[in-house]
């Protein structure tokens, strides 16, 4: 199902200078955002219930609205003046820092739910060790989001429980979903040269120092959901350095086409 | 900031009154999703100060992507456009983050007459219905209409409402 290799199909991305490094981060951070937010927005006028459909449309809101806080932060580092929409609508998939998690297909409403959970339980720790960053941006941003997040981890933790725990065919579901995304989640909690610079600079917290949280986090609630947490798997997903599966350039077709086919194009 | 050689002049006064004409100003300016809320009311204007030159308005996102802060900002530059108020900056303030704490006691009161459950002045407290103040009420959804409410239905009375959400 994937295209993914371990070794990149373009330059790797350097952080030949701290502006560089900061950029490349920053935009990975800004990418999951976008890309979880544009796949939530695929459920709108076709989840299970009106109130579900609500529920992951205001998600999306918020991670969108994240995702732009952070792109315009980006584009400000990178000072080529690029500002949130040349960002998010004129880069192609190898230029996207996204997790390779966020931009698996939705699936039925259960997969979607896993893949949210994993997400939310990730990015709370993360945003909440980044409200403490030294880089006073990215902290004020963090401290906006940890709120945000925890909303959506309720939601989410909240559904799994009850899919998980609930019908021998949600109970399946879930579970196959689990199996099946479990093997992204590696890449979340797994640093590369620029998570350690990142974190040697004060910038962003240990990745390492996270794992144990966040998998903490998820087994409680995996737990609650009667679900089994599916066997480690490293596997070098690379979505952060920009190798996505096929998904990410389906979605992007869909999500840039507007603004690519009418440059310049206001509202 | 008036600096102390502007302070000097008789403009600092003017400067001073424009504040506060500001803030008057900004009174009659409504959250456009609820329409009986004014910007005052929702905690998000966190200053209004001059340079000297020119005034600035700082405002805080209820959420990260609500749509009704664009429409806010805008609807806050007519505003004080209409009072020949035109010098005016509206910035952006994220730190520290919005709290429905912020709430006004006013803010409250109206929202409660409008039918939605105010958030209690404290982060995690109980939810009563608008309606008829029974805290017999069971959660429907985390999320409503707007991403500031949740929608919840009362046991006793048995109306669905809207909830300000405690973040």
């Amino acid at each position: 199902m994937t295209t993914a290799a371990p070794e990149p199909s373009h330059p790797a991305p350097r952080a030949d200078t701290p502006a560089a490094g900061r950029f490349r981060y920053v935009l990975r951070l800004a990418d999951t955002s976008l890309v979880l937010g544009q796949r939530l927005g695929e459920w709108v006028g076709h989840a299970p219930a009106l109130e579900e459909d609500l529920g992951l449309a205001n998600i999306a809101l918020d991670l969108i609205g994240q995702a732009r806080l952070l792109l315009t932060y980006a584009g400000e580092v990178e000072g080529r003046g690029r500002d949130e929409d040349a960002l998010a609508f004129l880069r192609d998939a190898p230029e996207f820092c996204n997790v390779s998690l966020a931009e698996q297909p939705n699936g039925d409403f259960g997969r979607t739910i896993v893949r949210q959970f994993l997400l939310d339980a990730w990015q709370l720790e993360l945003y909440e060790a980044l409200s403490g960053s030294s880089d006073a941006r990215l902290a004020e941003i963090a401290a906006k989001a940890v709120k945000e997040t925890r909303y959506h981890l309720r939601f989410s933790a909240g559904w799994l429980v009850r899919l998980g725990d609930g019908t021998a065919e949600s109970h399946a579901r879930v579970q196959e979903a689990l199996d099946e995304l479990w093997r992204f989640t590696d890449e979340l909690l797994a640093p590369d040269a620029l998570d350690e610079e990142m974190a040697a600079a004060g910038v962003a917290p240990s990745l390492t120092a996270l794992r144990p949280l966040w998998e903490q986090r998820v087994d409680a609630v995996l737990q609650e959901a009667t679900l089994k947490r599916p066997a480690a798997v490293r596997y070098p997903w690379q979505g952060k350095r920009g190798v996505h599966t096929e998904h990410l350039g389906h979605m992007l077709g869909e999500m840039q086409h507007l603004p690519r086919a009418f440059p310049g194009v206001t509202w | 900031m008036v600096t102390e050689s502007l302070a000097a002049r008789p403009a600092r006064s003017i400067v001073h009154l424009d504040e506060e004409r500001v803030w008057q100003v900004l009174r009659s300016v409504m959250d456009p999703e609820i329409p009986v809320l004014n910007v005052i009311d929702l905690g998000i204007v966190r200053y209004v100060r001059s340079d000297g030159a020119r005034l600035h308005v700082g405002i805080t996102p209820t959420y990260s992507g609500c749509p009704a802060t664009e429409v806010i900002r805008r609807s806050i530059r007519e505003a004080l456009a209409e009072h020949q108020l035109r010098d005016v900056i509206v910035e952006t303030v994220l730190s520290p983050p919005w709290t429905s704490e912020w709430l006004s006691e006013e803010g409250r009161r109206k929202l409660e007459a409008f039918g939605i459950a105010a958030p209690s002045a404290r982060v995690a407290a109980t939810v009563a219905c608008p309606r008829c103040r029974s805290h017999d009420v069971e959660r429907i959804s985390e999320f409503g209409s707007t991403p500031c409410k949740a929608h919840y239905r009362c046991a006793d009375c048995l109306e669905p409402f809207d909830v300000f959400k405690c973040i």
